[in-house]
């Protein structure tokens, strides 16, 4: 039903091929309307039909983005999303497939699939909105929340050091990291276009405020800065700067050459029946 | 003894094999059991070991007949041990009686006393002796060539089967024929000669399968259509991923060792979401963690298959060890209202049948289909008349390309809608484990939410399940009941109990979730008394179908929990105590 510009098969499509009827739950003024903006952009810069993406996402306000496209899109339950997104790219390695969530999502429940899927490299292209807090629960601290940061489940803090994802992508072997920045969404288009021509297991970290409960986020919007230095093939180069920076250098960080996880061709060479003679007696 | 009273009379010949890590004891008893699917023997190869991960005591216990074995019998008439190490704790596994026959080493000590408490005749071969007077031979074929005389194998067979195995030299093949030949010859030599029953000779021997449950499972999986797994390993369910990796990439599937089960089964459901049968296997600590994901499976409408092999629980529980004790947590361990499948095999045969079902259902039905296999099945090795593929194939009904207004969960008659599978234009929706309208948006509107749980039930509920939901047999106004892996133990009771002059109907029930009362009603037609049978410490399926079924007044419960099997005599007791006392 979310599929509206498909049918005709254009030869071109427009980011408006990509986006569904349905309207988002979010909050005005939620970075994540700049993000779906900046996939759908992405989506049509690569060109392929929707109905051949799989746009797949786990729990939280930013997962609700595959609903909101025009895509295949598969919401299913909280800090699964890599794993049912890598079960949709081996059984179909035809599809383009992207994975979207929050930092709850991805970091917390989800961190050990985030490990494995870097570490596997299967191609797909991760796409986190990391506002520091769980919104859709109404702000809790999350694995990238300042450890002062008061709140009513942490009062005074959580007392907690931050997680660092984009080190633990590099350490884990994500082929190609990004730090994107939602109220730039031209640029975060660009990035995530560039993620999903990169083959294997890309991550895309997108700072993406959240106006209801981290009202200070606004402020990102004059901090960020493009990194510095372009993009490295060489993780420690690349682990050693975003180690030291101050989580407000945007761009593309790492383009790794690392093949991506084999993928099956789905061509049966035997019989069912083949199968059986080994159980002859 | 005349040789026509060795023949066993259906209860066949039972033999253990035992001795240290390292020994061979289960390399022996494999090519017993493949000597006598040569001979065109039936048997059945239970493999037991002690806690240690390597190099522990273990046993071979093996079952030979000329008619189909499914069980262990109720005692063993051969226990050969190679050495005595540890082999004491295998005394509940393996009862012995008093017309048993006890072999041992004399070079290695002295039998155990448990043993010899049982009476059983003692009979001492000096095995390593015998091997080491071969050089290159191995002692374990001298304890095969006597174990295989003593079950009435012939010589040609045993010989065959080492042979067809054999992956070293000549030289050393040769020596092994030979300590073969002088363990067989060292059985025909025993005085007075040892009279336990043995496999009569077997005119046309027809071909069999050798194959142990966790394999028929499989191929029953990649029959029915399955083509992606994902899972992680685990005890006892670990064979089948085995078998099955190098058998998907032959057929043009795949296999993934994921990071842990929440990902497996939400793996298997992003492969079946792109329209791709899909399976994951493992025991009940997986299945706990796959709970959450088997329930995405039901709101979402994605077929999956999960292959739990029961283990002794709860918990870390007795892992290498089988119980029926994940039953209710199968059926109602979900949270929300959460139709499902749940079928379980009824033998190591039934476990490709009722696999290759369970995929074709899951797959009709658009649902999570629960295989309630257990350690017993998946993990004991078989020789059995081949199992017929039964032509059932995944067939999902999808939507076509543009298909005008198309909706996801559109409610249907029969509760099944068309799945769009990713790649077909105009078609395209999100599958969602939020409540949903039946245009696949999200819901929380109680008319949306009543509408998808009525359809999910209904889908269930209609579907007609022919007459595979269970195996049904005899007359008379008492009926045993039973599910799964301890059917064949149960069989074998009931047939003895009807020898003595009991009229009882047998029903072994493989279609668990949803339940067919109306099934039930009409083979229950006219029973009075009834009797559950199951191997769990709560009687699960007792409360199951006093849950979900009418049944006559106050049905009788006969349960206990693993690690040891449910075994014929103990429930011809129980069955003949019940007749009795009714």
């Amino acid at each position: 039903m979310n599929d509206v510009a498909t049918a005709a098969a254009a030869a071109s499509y427009t980011p408006a091929s990509y986006k569904s009827a349905v309207k988002p739950v979010w909050c005005p003024g939620c970075g994540d309307y700049s993000v779906l903006s900046a996939i759908t952009k992405a989506l049509a810069m690569i060109g392929k039909p929707p109905h051949e993406v799989g746009v797949v996402s786990g729990i939280g306000c930013s997962s609700r983005i595959p609903a909101y496209t025009s895509c295949y899109g598969f919401h299913g339950v909280h800090g699964r999303a890599l794993a049912a997104a890598t079960g949709l790219k081996l059984a179909r390695p035809d599809l383009t497939v992207l994975v979207t969530g929050g930092d709850g999502d991805g970091y917390s429940i989800g961190g050990n699939h985030f490990l494995h899927a870097c570490r596997r490299n299967v191609d797909l292209t991760y796409v986190v909105m990391d506002n520091h807090v769980y919104g859709m629960t109404k702000g809790q601290p999350s694995p990238t929340t300042e450890p002062d940061w008061d709140s009513k489940l942490a009062p005074g803090g959580t007392k907690v050091r931050v997680f660092h994802p984009l080190v633990v992508a590099l350490a884990a072997g994500a082929n190609f990291v990004a730090r994107a920045f939602a109220g730039d969404p031209n640029g975060t288009a660009a990035i995530i276009a560039q993620a999903i021509r990169h083959p294997g297991f890309s991550f895309v970290e997108v700072l993406s405020p959240c106006v209801t409960f981290r009202p200070e986020q606004k402020e990102w919007k004059s901090v960020v800065r493009p990194a510095p230095v372009a993009a490295t093939d060489d993780p420690v180069r690349a682990a050693r700067l975003v180690m030291s920076d101050d989580g407000l250098n945007i761009g593309v960080l790492f383009a790794g050459t690392r093949p991506a996880y084999p993928l099956n061709d789905g061509v049966a060479r035997h019989r069912v029946a083949d199968l059986e003679m080994e159980f002859r007696v | 003894m005349t040789s026509a009273m060795r023949q066993n009379r259906g209860g066949g010949v039972s033999v253990a094999l035992a001795g240290s890590g390292g020994s061979g004891v289960m390399t022996a008893g494999t090519l017993l059991l493949t000597a006598a699917a040569k001979a065109g023997a039936y048997g059945l190869m239970v493999r037991t070991s002690g806690p240690q991960i390597r190099g522990g005591e273990a046993a071979a216990l093996v079952r030979l007949s000329d008619r189909p074995v499914q069980t262990l019998g109720d005692s063993f008439d051969l226990l050969l041990a190679i050495d005595w190490s540890n082999t004491h704790r295998f005394a509940d596994e393996v009862p012995l009686s008093a017309a048993s026959v006890l072999v041992g080493d004399p070079d290695e000590g002295e039998a155990p006393e448990v043993f010899i408490a049982t009476g059983a005749r003692y009979v001492p071969l000096q095995m390593k002796k015998l091997a080491k007077a071969i050089a290159g031979s191995w002692v374990n074929m001298v304890a095969l060539g006597f174990a295989g005389a003593l079950a009435g194998l012939p010589r040609e067979a045993l010989e065959a089967a080492v042979r067809e195995d054999w992956k070293r030299g000549e030289a050393a093949l040769a020596a092994n024929l030979a300590a073969l030949a002088a363990g067989f010859a060292a059985e025909r030599e025993v005085s007075p000669p040892i009279a336990v029953p043995q496999v009569p000779p077997i005119e046309q021997p027809r071909p069999r399968w050798s194959i142990t449950g966790n394999e028929a499972a499989g191929l029953g999986a990649i029959r029915g259509g399955v083509r992606f797994v994902a899972a992680y390993p685990i005890t006892p369910a670990t064979e089948l991923l085995e078998w099955m990796a190098p058998a998907l990439a032959k057929v043009g599937g795949s296999l993934l060792q994921a990071e842990d089960e929440l990902a497996s089964i939400n793996m298997v459901i992003g492969g079946s979401f792109g329209g791709v049968p899909s399976l994951t296997a493992t025991a009940g600590p997986g299945l706990s963690l796959m709970a959450e994901g088997i329930g995405l499976a039901v709101a979402s409408e994605t077929p999956v298959v999960v292959v739990d092999v029961m283990r002794g629980g709860p918990s870390t529980g007795i892992p290498a060890k089988s119980e029926q004790s994940d039953l209710s947590f199968a059926v109602g361990g979900l949270h929300g209202d959460a139709p499902r499948l749940v079928l379980a095999p009824t033998s190591i045969a039934d476990c490709a049948t009722t696999t290759q079902w369970a995929v074709y259902l899951a797959e009709a039905l658009q649902a999570p289909a629960i295989v309630l296999s257990d350690q017993f099945l998946g993990q004991s090795r078989a020789v059995i008349d081949p199992p017929p593929d039964t032509g059932l194939r995944a067939q999902r009904l999808t939507a076509e390309a543009n298909a005008p207004e198309y909706r996801r969960y559109r409610n249907t008659p029969s509760g099944v809608s068309p799945m769009a599978i990713p790649g077909t234009p105009g078609v395209t929706y999100t599958a969602d484990g939020l409540e949903h309208t039946e245009a696949a948006v999200p819901s929380s509107n109680s008319k949306d939410h009543r509408l998808q749980l009525d359809k999910r039930e209904r889908k269930l509920a209609l579907f007609d399940y022919g007459d595979a939901w269970a195996d049904i047999d005899g007359d008379g106004d008492a009926a045993v009941i039973t599910f799964g892996s301890t059917s064949a133990a149960v069989r074998e009771a009931v047939a003895r109990a009807r020898a003595d002059g009991h009229r009882l109907r047998l029903i072994a029930m493989r279609l668990l979730a949803p339940a067919q009362p109306e099934r039930l009603a009409r083979a229950l037609d006219g029973v009075r008394h009834l009797m559950v049978i199951e191997q769990n410490h709560g009687a699960q399926f007792w409360r199951y179908l006093r849950g979900n079924y009418d049944l006559p007044a106050k049905p009788a419960s006969y349960h206990r929990p693993g690690p040891l099997p449910l075994r014929p005599g103990e429930l011809h007791q129980a069955i003949s105590e019940w007749r009795k006392a009714a």
